[in-house]
């Protein structure tokens, strides 16, 4: 375990000179890329700055142990600010037009490329570079968080779309516990069969009116099949594809055989994924933060989402985070930030809490050993994908937004429709 | 002495004119310049762009279906919380026994937050986590879909607003009623009026002025109506059960476009502007 990485005496030395030369010349402007203006501390500053930090309460849990850890061994303090979930767009927005951010905040991933455009990030290309673990980072997380090659954000809780099964449910349907479905062909099969044990079981599960919910446990189906869901720009929807109908077809055969536990029609996302831990469903894709949440005495079987005939992948989803682009206090801000992701924070921090970490180097750790489901989350990753658009909330997570009328259409509407004009809707949302 | 007692006065409306400048008139003059120009919600202001978020509100395919819900939601609205409200304040109009009991009863969902009364439904609704159809499977009916089909979805919604604002309604028709002078309904009964006779030419001109506050106050909330919606339905299913205001929040912070969102208010605003003072002239004509 490397012992946390104080900055030299000389560099805290420097940083409290810049912050005096730039308080004598009065330019604390907080302007975007201002950032304070000072010089940079790759290795981070650790004077005793109050800095403030907002995260939304769906990653409370994680946010918070990495805050008291961190003011319990740093002279730095963080003051962080849990709102609620569905207020957190709101205020980050607000706040954002108001040039008014705390000194970090994390982010649902998907709603990054919206807040590093507009300019709310401090651009922090060079910190990240100047880590040795890097090329560990979640790839995607990185991804999302880049702007023509300028990085903004590092990952800060991961969140991903995983196959969970009941492996009780799967022994008395004659199913083997050990082998989860492999395609979708696979997936629906065991889901009949677990369907056909009766009673209050059912199958499977899913919020048949949750955009972001499709998305997350859907898409990753066609990036294991290779298949692409919008254009690299995202301005194009590919959710026409004849991959796509297979899969929205696969669904609508589960959903017309009553494989899929009564309530998916309205499903808003608010209860989908409280079913699952009841014990009468067989196998449905879920959130990885869901693992942490299981009764102790269930037994669950966690798997990558496969795609049509095979290969695997997932959305992984969750949190970003940066020092946002109006802190006068960014040197202060990226200590906690390079000391959140190293080891030590990582494995004791989040591993051990049976939390998929922020990197792929370090599975090898002691309490993966117990815990296979967290090691197959870990592992999804480095292949799993976080979609890019900059108009991603408004046309998949809005409820009014064109991708909901698509995938129900597909699902519910008549069989055989035409999905090309609402295929046609999604792009012209995502290229307006 | 007279400019002293001015100044008095002045100073006793002051705190007052000072609540309503900062939290009234100054947001509506943002509103306003709002709603003229390009106003990204993470940008800020990008000057003005007039008339463009105004013309955008009719090429917003949403805006004329959710006018139409809307209207149709406070029609729906309207006449049960009015008929229910006047039948409960009927009936607990009198004293005799176990009418506080009653009337504490009806009152007691207004006491309940919106919001928490909508979860609190939700949790009902939910096939997930309800206990409405377990209940109805032990009688052998059901399940259903509550929350699932444009009609359910609706009354369902009805459901809960007139379960939270009936009694509500309820104490301002009671004391509307209260206050018709029992002689009057002598005077009828001695000209020969029966029960009916007697609520049809007695209690309801007499209620008039409780029963077109009761209006105004019913119609205003359920044109304004959001919070219901936003959490039991959020529009759905497939965006039928869409509201005006909730056009105003998807605008702002699912498409981060404030200035589209002020133009709807604005228009919204004028829209109930017009409503009110037309209630208002009704109703001074029937007090002549």
């Amino acid at each position: 375990m490397s012992r946390n990485k104080r900055p030299s005496r000389a560099a805290r030395a420097g940083a409290v000179l810049a912050a005096a030369a730039l308080l004598a010349a009065g330019c604390g402007d907080g302007r975007p890329g201002g950032g304070g203006g000072g010089e940079v501390v790759l290795e981070g500053v650790d004077d005793g700055t109050t800095l403030t930090m907002w995260t939304r309460a769906a990653t409370e849990a994680q946010s918070q142990r990495l805050v008291d850890a961190y003011n319990a061994s740093h002279e730095n303090q963080i003051e962080l600010t849990v709102i609620p979930t569905d207020d957190y767009q709101t205020r980050v927005g607000t706040a954002a037009g108001n040039r008014e951010l705390p000194d970090l905040f994390a982010l649902d991933v998907v709603f990054a490329p919206n807040f590093t455009t507009a300019g709310a990030f401090l651009d922090i290309t060079d910190r990240i570079d100047s880590l040795e673990f890097k090329d560990a980072l979640a790839p995607s997380h990185l991804d999302a968080g880049t702007v023509d090659d300028r990085e903004y954000l590092v990952p800060h809780t991961l969140d991903l779309s995983v196959l969970f099964y009941n492996k009780d449910l799967y022994t008395q349907a004659g199913l083997d516990p050990e082998r989860p479905p492999t395609t979708l062909a696979e997936f629906a099969e065991q889901a009949r069969a677990v369907d056909a044990l009766g009673g209050d079981v059912s199958g499977t599960f899913f919020g048949g009116n949750c955009g972001g919910c499709f998305v997350f446990t859907w898409w990753p189906t066609l990036w294991a099949e290779g298949v692409e869901v919008m254009n690299e720009e995202g301005t194009e929807s590919l959710l026409d594809s004849p991959e796509a109908q297979e899969l929205y077809a696969t669904y609508r055969s589960l959903v017309e055989d009553g494989v899929v536990a009564p309530g998916h029609a309205e499903e808003t996302g608010a209860t989908w994924v409280s079913l699952f831990p009841e014990g009468n469903i067989g196998v449905m894709p879920m959130p990885s933060t869901m693992l942490g949440l299981m009764p102790e005495d269930m037994n669950i079987g966690v798997a990558p989402i496969p795609g049509l005939t095979g290969g695997q992948s997932t959305f992984v989803g969750g949190d970003s985070i940066g020092i946002s682009a109006n802190s006068e206090h960014p040197n202060q801000a990226w200590d906690f930030l390079r000391w959140s992701l190293e080891e030590e924070q990582q494995v004791e921090l989040l591993a051990a809490h049976g939390d998929v970490m922020a990197r792929t180097d370090l599975v090898g750790n002691e309490y993966y050993a117990d815990n296979p489901n967290a090691v197959v989350m870990n592992d999804l990753v480095a292949v799993g994908r976080t979609p890019y658009s900059l108009k991603f909330g408004q046309t998949f997570n809005d409820p009014q937004g064109p991708w909901l009328p698509l995938v129900r259409e597909a699902v519910y509407g008549p069989a055989g429709a035409d999905l090309g004009p609402l295929n046609d809707d999604v792009t012209a949302s995502l290229s307006s | 002495m007279r400019y002293s007692r001015k100044l008095a006065g002045a100073l006793y409306a002051a705190p007052v004119a000072a609540f309503v400048l900062a939290f009234f008139v100054a947001p509506l003059l943002l509103v306003g310049r709002m709603s003229a120009s390009d106003w990204p919600l993470l940008a800020g202001d990008l000057g003005i762009n007039l008339p463009d978020n105004y013309a955008g509100i009719a090429d917003n395919p949403l805006f004329w279906p959710a006018v139409g819900f809307t209207l149709k939601y406070t029609g729906i609205v309207v006449v049960i919380l009015i008929g229910l409200s006047l039948l409960l304040a009927l009936i607990v109009a009198d004293r005799r026994k176990g009418t506080g009991f009653f009337r504490t009863a009806y009152f007691l969902p207004t006491t309940l937050g919106l919001a928490s009364a909508s979860l609190l439904f939700f949790g009902f609704y939910s096939p997930a986590i309800g206990p409405l159809d377990p209940l109805l499977e032990s009688f052998g009916l059901g399940p259903v879909s509550w929350l699932g089909t444009p009609t359910a979805a609706l009354w369902s919604t009805v459901v809960l607003i007139v379960w939270k604002f009936a009694g509500f309604f309820m104490i301002i028709l009671l004391v509307g009623l209260q206050s018709i002078p029992p002689d009057v309904y002598e005077a009828a009964r001695l000209d020969g009026a029966n029960r009916w006779q007697s609520f049809r030419h007695v209690t309801v001109p007499l209620l008039r002025p409780a029963l077109g506050l009761v209006l105004i106050l019913s119609v205003t909330g359920s044109l304004l109506a959001f919070d219901q919606f936003f959490i039991l339905t959020k529009g759905g299913p497939d965006n039928s059960t869409v509201t005006v205001v909730q056009l105003i929040y998807r605008e702002a912070f699912q498409r981060f476009d404030l200035g589209a969102a002020a133009a709807i208010s604005v228009v919204v605003l004028a829209a109930l502007l017009v409503l009110n003072i037309g209630q208002f002239r009704a109703l001074r004509r029937d007090d002549q």
